[in-house]
């Protein structure tokens, strides 16, 4: 496979007329903070304030089903998680994956339940397993865990063995 | 009632309007037969008539995700399997794929084929499990017996190739584990010949049969719509009218060389959901076939001596051989870092693997999409305002298997 890296300017400037980015750009210049193209893979980078309304653009894009949310705990780095979401659009046959960076300091974000009802248990898988908050969440509760755990056992700084 | 939060708010009586607290909580299991595995609901129902469904998992929680961050890229592999155990060679298929595309490895056109060919073996396997159990489930005793026959070939094809019944861990990343054995193809090109008189069979003792057309036939109603917001894949979206199948879309591991028709129905039903898998069951017989009469010659691993372990003659004779087993089996192959999200079509619907490199021998993050997990928020919606025996054909119909649940 020819490997083809495309970083922000890039992809801002050769890729202006995939659905995705042009719904995102469309916001103003500074709404995507980076964007990469990837070994075929697409991925834009929000501000975690605009995450909603991202999701909501990329649905009215005809990215219309959301596959998947998570995230990815960069200890000790700052802004600590990252949230990713993968949405494939069932017309154009193209995957797009939003992420937004959320800090260590009450790591919280905006749901996307309003925007998708299948986020609901995703993100109480995240919020269970990394300890990041969804607001507008309906039911916000763990998933996995039991309900008086303590801890988030996905983070990098949570012990494989447990707390003892 | 607005929300579940607790049991015991759940449980305790509303003393405020007496008239009004007619609805009663009901649990199903976690220790309940039709639930394949450990599946709690919490169902409120009005008499007979349920008004809310409220799934509570969590039972199988293994902590998968947390273990492959532990692991070497090449020891992961094992443990997919034990996340969706009926399709141990879907889940090995997902990840290879995903390391795979981190690492940008070709991958010989024999492995890819022969992936495809074990794939729907797979299918085929976890479609006979459910059409076995969703039937059992209903009170039809006799399909099971008849469904685990076939089963049984396939699993006994799955443990010649692999030394395994279930645990396959069959593929590798950079291609396959072993050369597959002589006679496999003639296993399988026996048992595939046979596959299209045993659905008639199964069809035969079902499709006709008035009781199993009741209990189906309307139940479990589904909009394409609502599924496609719940994030429902697979035969139960297909079942709904959505045209949408990961192997004719997103084609991977030259699943684009094979013909074959995505079967689609309208009603959204149980019924449909049933048609659907045994027409899934009839394509996959016809790719299998096709594999087998196009199975090209080649290799089966890729040409990467730092990622594939050599073959075993060669790690005996050759030095270099030697230092490259040496150094794979204790230290790993570093991938490149980056972040990739592969998904194929499982039997139960959109697999995905999410995988995060930071450049290192170990993966940093793993993360499974499964598609049961998704298909479960559904639930509610599809059993509301029918009959508490209705869950059990819901459950059926959309084949949940709890360890990819939980993982």
């Amino acid at each position: 496979m020819p490997a083809i890296t495309l970083e922000k300017h890039a992809v801002l400037t050769e890729m202006a007329a995939n659905p995705a980015v042009a719904a995102l750009s469309a916001f103003g210049p500074d709404f995507i903070r980076d964007a990469r193209f990837d070994r075929s893979e697409l991925t834009l980078t929000v501000a975690p304030e605009n995450i909603r309304a991202a999701a909501k653009a990329a649905q009215d894009a005809g990215y219309n089903f959301l596959e998947d949310v998570t995230a990815v705990d960069w200890f000790p780095a700052e802004p600590r998680f990252q949230i990713t979401y993968h949405i494939v659009s069932h017309r154009h046959k193209e995957r797009l994956r939003l992420r937004a960076f959320v800090d260590s300091v009450d790591p919280s974000i905006d749901s996307i339940v309003p925007v998708w009802v299948s986020a609901d248990f995703y993100e109480r898988e995240v919020f269970d397993l990394f300890g990041v908050r969804f607001h507008g969440h309906p039911n916000l509760r763990r998933i996995m865990m039991p309900d008086e755990w303590e801890g988030h056992p996905l983070r990098k700084d949570y012990p494989v063995e447990g707390y003892r | 009632m607005s929300q579940f939060v607790e049991t015991n708010t759940l449980i305790a009586p509303r003393p405020e309007d007496p008239t009004k607290d007619r609805t009663m909580i009901l649990n199903m299991g976690p220790q309940h037969p039709s639930t394949h595995g450990v599946l709690r609901l919490v169902v409120e129902i009005d008499g007979e008539t349920i008004i809310k469904v409220v799934p509570d998992i969590g039972y199988l929680h293994t902590g998968i995700e947390k273990t492959c961050e532990a692991k070497f890229y090449q020891q992961v592999v094992p443990l997919t399997d034990r996340i969706d155990y009926l399709s141990p060679m879907s889940n090995n298929l997902c990840y290879c794929l995903a390391v795979e595309k981190l690492l940008e490895l070709e991958i010989p056109e024999r492995a890819q084929w022969i992936r495809v060919m074990l794939n729907e073996l797979t299918r085929l396997n976890s479609h006979l499990v459910w059409l076995g159990t969703h039937a059992m489930d209903i009170g039809a005793l006799t399909v099971f017996l008849y469904t685990f026959r076939e089963r049984e070939e396939i699993l006994r094809i799955f443990e010649h190739v692999a030394g395994q019944r279930m645990m396959t861990s069959y593929f590798r990343v950079g291609g396959l584990a072993l050369d597959p054995p002589l006679d496999l193809f003639e296993r399988i090109q026996k048992l595939n010949k046979r596959m299209p008189s045993k659905i008639d069979e199964y069809q035969n003792l079902l499709t006709g049969n008035p009781i199993w057309v009741d209990r189906l036939k309307g139940v479990g109603y589904l909009s394409a719509e609502d599924g496609i917001r719940m994030g429902v894949t697979g035969p139960p979206l297909r079942a709904s009218g959505v045209d949408w199948d990961l192997r004719r879309d997103m084609p991977y591991s030259s699943y684009e060389k094979f013909q074959f028709k995505v079967p689609i129905a309208t009603e959204g039903d149980v019924w449909a959901r049933y048609v659907i898998r045994l027409e899934e069951m009839r394509e996959s017989v016809k790719i299998i076939q096709q594999a087998l009469d196009g199975m090209p010659e080649g290799p089966i691993t890729a040409d990467a001596p730092k990622i594939v372990l050599p073959e075993r003659e060669k790690m005996k004779t050759q030095m270099e051989s030697l230092i490259y087993h040496f150094k794979i089996v204790t230290e790993g192959f570093p991938v490149p870092a980056g972040e990739v999200y592969q998904a194929i079509e499982s039997p139960r619907g959109e697999m995905g693997y999410y995988v995060v490199s930071d450049g290192t021998a170990k993966p940093y993050r793993v993360h499974m999409r499964n598609p049961s997990f998704a298909t479960l928020q559904a639930l509610d919606t599809m059993c509301k305002g029918r009959l508490l025996a209705d869950v059990v054909a819901v459950i059926g119909s959309i084949d949940i298997v709890l360890g990819e649940i939980d993982r």
